[in-house]
């Protein structure tokens, strides 16, 4: 029992003595291909998460921006205009501008941040790591994928700096508005460089997600068979596959919007008359077919971020509660059914734009059957945690939350996902609490347990304990501050991606909310500052860590060194004998996968 | 200045928590790595617990500030918005059992369970029947709520009742246009490409006689109290989205593709305005998909009457065809030398036209 409180003391010893620069044992590594160029799949990750990091600041300062306009319509801002310029003339952020940070905070969370930043991390650093691999199926291939993730990224950045603007039609980018220049200025080079950017990720994910399968398939070290897997390779196993089967048909939907933008199709187009140009010659389109493309893959990205996180807490919550994962194999059903019943779900996103009833309740049905996998899943956490003896890390702290959040957000999903009700909360606040809750913020925490988790093994030294809490705390009572009572606000029918409610009798009532929803989120993120004070703090000047498995964990990334170099492991990959959750087993407090099965252990 | 002063003020702040923080981690240390991690797990831990307790009088109290706010303090204006309401509410009575439950089970563990030295675990690996429960009843469910949801799916998609009237409801970058088909229940056809914005918003071919008896306007859209309408929603130039938040009903207007939805009024505007107490009240059109940077304010006005009012209205009503072609009017035959339509006439002259 107090084995880990053992480790933890011995983990202490060294701490204080400042260090220089650590030389790496690695050698002939010049500084560009170890930390720009590098294919060591740790590095890789460590510039995906740096790289989404960087995305995470600007994506959230956005939503600050925005939040400022919606919190404090009447006040102006002098300062805004000497950041911003003619996009917040007078002190009073434009409409153009909203739309344009709501954009922009919407694809950037999404894609950069939550996909890229989440996926792109944890896949990268965990699998080999876990699976007992020296890297990846194709380190070069993986290299290329962050490149081209960290093109996107530049292409991206330089939309928001354009004359017209960046795009400015929402995150999911519908046509006609994202294929016409005439009917908003966002929709003109902005609209470019978004899509040109949208492309080279799709390119990014593909060369990761295949990468990533491959890898899981055909890596794994001796004796690690499918069903001795920690339920993080699970995860991430069914994201990638999702990305891998429903990129593709984004990129299709992309393409077909590049040709009526510039080639003079009518893939989305017909019946148009711009005001002030004039009728336009396409006729024959369907606006709705790009949201059938863009849903196929738009609503296996909800899984896409949040499976990974949910497999990252499946880990974290185990192991510090010391305790095996309830129900391994139903997690990974579960896993299973939600990425299948992923495929079978986009058109609940388009219950109000006219689709088939009979379809429509299809939709309905499939939607409704992905709460019993989730439900599963939320038991089966809770029941690792029932008589566990929990160590409260940070890592695991997040990991609590996650699940607090998933439960929040999940169950409204049962709201929306019934169309008839949909009719009526759609496009309303109820879906931006709904999506917040579930997607944004608790995979945010499952990223964020995930760091505190395994920043140990990326770094070789702890993050600041005292900060990672207060991190914690204001975060998760931050986040419901802000989405619950947006759930009112969506129940009084407030519509989404509004600028101003001033003029509208039926949605004014709630100007004092608004005001307290913005001062709540600024604190938040100012909290997260934190966090990232924290983050680059320690990367130099943490506490040290000196014993290999600081956890007390059973997974194969422990039995590296303390700062494995590329090929993770110096002699061989050790052979895995058990799965990874032997937590309190026979009174031993965790027995790693390594450890051979002894002759008088009890089955599992 | 005052800029410089309140991000020196943050940066201090952030400097005081970052140095305390650091403090707090050399205590833990030179205290024993052990007895530093004991402490911060019973700290964690009490904090699990009152953010539970918290939490749930935080939600308690923000129904009570805000329950009143939402559309829920009031019935639905449409009878099948009722209906709505009601599948809400058992959808209420689902989920927040589970969320509390849930959340209770997740927090009072994590609380109850947490480090202690001569801690034991219960290794505690599967168990079929339990994971078994836990299937089978949210199915059960689930299965409640989704025979509830498509009856009314199925309702509100279907046919609407012979009587229903039609109004056609066209968008536009920013405001709507409504349409009525006048004495012969039938709407004149349209093509985009004779859309002129001064005289023919909508591109009516005046070619199609049906078109003849067309009321067009941007002002208000007239609707009866107690009798089904038939919206047939379009829009001109992008998406867009009819939102009537308070008959509980939403469809988008999408180019090209003609949507419809039914519902039937149940409260006059002037009722409404004494059931919520607010004498400004009015039935609001409200633009819910992004299309442009005017979307916030794409605002229509749906007035509710009774059917004698309504009768009124439609009378002082002149068909879009005459408002175009004045020298086509009966009503105006008499003094055809002066092109000026006799309003207020032109609705006898109508009755001729019916029989199209």
């Amino acid at each position: 029992m107090s084995h880990e409180v053992e480790i933890q003391v011995a983990g202490v010893a060294t701490t204080h003595e400042a260090h220089g620069h650590h030389e790496h044992h690695e050698h002939h590594d010049t500084f560009i291909t170890k930390y720009v160029f590098s294919q060591d799949h740790k590095m890789i990750a460590k510039q995906f998460l740096i790289t989404g990091m960087f995305w995470a600041v600007l994506g959230g300062l956005m939503s600050v921006l925005f939040r400022l306009q919606l919190g404090y319509p009447d006040s102006t801002f002098p300062w805004l205009e000497t950041i911003l310029g003619k996009w917040a003339k007078g002190g009073h952020i434009t409409p153009e501008a909203y739309y344009a940070l709501v954009t922009t905070h919407g694809t950037v969370l999404v894609f950069f941040v939550l996909t890229a930043g989440l996926s792109g991390t944890f896949a990268n650093f965990l699998i080999p790591l876990q699976i007992g691999a020296r890297d990846m199926a194709s380190p070069f291939l993986n290299m290329l994928s962050y490149w081209f993730f960290f093109t996107a990224s530049i292409v991206m950045l330089s939309s928001l700096f354009v004359e017209t603007g960046p795009f400015s039609g929402g995150w999911t980018a519908y046509p006609p508005l994202s294929a016409l220049g005439e009917a908003s200025p966002g929709s003109k080079t902005g609209m470019d460089l978004w899509i040109i950017s949208m492309a080279l990720f799709v390119v990014s994910s593909l060369l990761g997600g295949l990468n990533y399968i491959a890898t899981i398939l055909n890596m794994r070290t001796k004796g690690m068979s499918m069903t001795r897997l920690p339920l993080t390779i699970w995860a991430l196993f069914f994201t990638a596959v999702l990305g891998v089967l429903s990129f593709p048909v984004l990129l299709s939907g992309f393409i077909l919007l590049i040709f009526d933008r510039n080639f003079g199709t009518s893939f989305y187009l017909s019946d148009i008359y711009v005001n002030g140009v004039g009728a336009l010659p396409n006729e024959g389109g369907s606006a709705i077919l790009f949201q059938h493309l863009f849903w196929f893959l738009g609503h296996p990205e909800v899984y896409i971020i949040l499976l990974p996180a949910m497999g990252m807490v499946s880990e974290i919550l185990s192991v510090n509660s010391r305790k095996p994962i309830f129900g391994y194999i139903a997690m990974i059903g579960s896993l299973f059914a939600i990425a299948i019943l992923a495929f079978l779900v986009w058109a609940h996103h388009m219950f109000v734009t006219g689709l088939n009833p009979l379809l429509g309740s299809i939709f309905v049905l499939l939607t409704l059957l992905i709460a019993v996998p989730s439900a599963i899943k939320v038991f089966n956490w809770i029941t690792t945690l029932w008589r566990g003896n929990i160590r409260f890390t940070p890592g695991m702290l997040f990991a609590i939350g996650f699940v607090s959040l998933f439960i929040s957000g999940g169950l409204t999903g049962i709201w929306l996902g019934n169309s008839a009700l949909d009719i009526h909360l759609h496009d309303t606040y109820f879906v931006i609490a709904h999506f917040h809750i579930v997607m944004g913020v608790a995979s945010m925490f499952g990223m964020f347990a995930g760091i505190y988790h395994w920043y140990p093994k990326m770094y070789g030294r702890f993050m600041n304990n005292t900060l990672g809490y207060m991190h914690f705390w204001i975060t998760i009572a931050g986040a419901y501050l802000i989405f619950w009572p947006m759930h009112y606000q969506g129940l009084a029918g407030m519509p989404r991606r509004y600028y101003d409610f001033s003029i509208w009798e039926s949605f004014k009532q709630f100007v004092e909310l608004n005001r307290f929803i913005s001062t709540v989120a600024m604190i938040v993120f100012a909290a997260q500052l934190l966090f990232l004070i924290n983050f680059f703090y320690s990367i130099f000047k943490g506490r040290k860590v000196t014993n290999l498995n600081p956890w007390g964990s059973n997974t194969l990334e422990w039995t590296t060194p303390l700062r494995p170099g590329h090929g993770n492991w110096p002699g061989e990959i050790p052979e895995v004998h058990r799965w990874a959750y032997d937590y309190g087993k026979d009174g031993k407090e965790f027995v790693q996968q390594t450890t051979p099965v002894g002759e008088d252990e009890s089955n599992h | 200045m005052s800029i410089l002063l309140t991000i020196a003020v943050i940066a201090l702040i952030f400097i005081v928590i970052f140095q305390i923080a650091k403090a707090s981690e050399y205590v833990t240390v030179l205290r024993g790595q052990g007895k530093g991690m004991r402490e911060s797990n019973k700290i964690n831990g009490a904090l699990m617990i009152s953010f539970l307790v918290l939490g749930l009088i935080g939600v308690w109290y923000c129904n009570d500030l805000y329950f009143g706010k939402t559309l829920l303090a009031y019935d639905a204006a449409s009878v099948e918005g009722a209906r709505v309401d009601s599948m809400m509410w058992y959808t209420i009575a689902v989920t927040g059992s589970a969320f509390i439950i849930t959340q209770i089970m997740l927090f009072f563990f994590a609380y109850k369970y947490q480090h202690n030295d001569e801690g034991k675990v219960y290794y505690f690996a599967h168990n079929n029947k339990l994971e078994f429960i836990w299937t089978i009843i949210p199915a059960i469910v689930l299965t409640f709520l989704v025979v509830i949801g498509l009856r009314n799916w199925f309702l509100f998609t279907g046919e609407p009742p012979k009587e229903a009237m039609v109004v056609e409801i066209t968008g536009k970058q920013f405001g709507w246009i409504y349409r009525y088909p006048g004495k012969d229940a039938a709407f004149g056809k349209k093509y985009f490409k004779n859309i002129d914005p001064a005289t023919n918003s909508l591109g009516i071919i005046w070619e199609d006689k049906l078109s003849h008896d067309d009321v067009v306007s941007e002002q208000v859209m007239y609707l009866v109290k107690g009798k089904p309408v038939k919206l047939v929603i379009g829009s001109r130039d992008v998406i867009h989205d009819v939102g009537l938040t308070h008959f509980r009903m939403k469809m988008d207007a999408v180019p090209g593709i003609p949507t419809t939805m039914w519902f039937t009024p149940k409260y006059t505007t002037k009722e409404m305005k004494e059931i919520t107490n607010n004498p400004n009240f009015v039935y609001e059109i409200s633009c819910d998909q992004i299309c442009g940077n005017g979307h916030y304010s794409m605002k229509g006005i749906i007035e509710v009457v009774d059917q004698e009012e309504f009768d009124l209205w439609m009378a002082k009503q002149k068909p879009q065809y005459l408002v175009n072609f004045p020298d086509k009017d009966p009503s105006v035959v008499p003094a055809a030398d002066s092109a000026k339509p006799v309003i207020g006439m032109a609705a006898p002259a109508k009755k001729e036209k019916v029989n199209m």
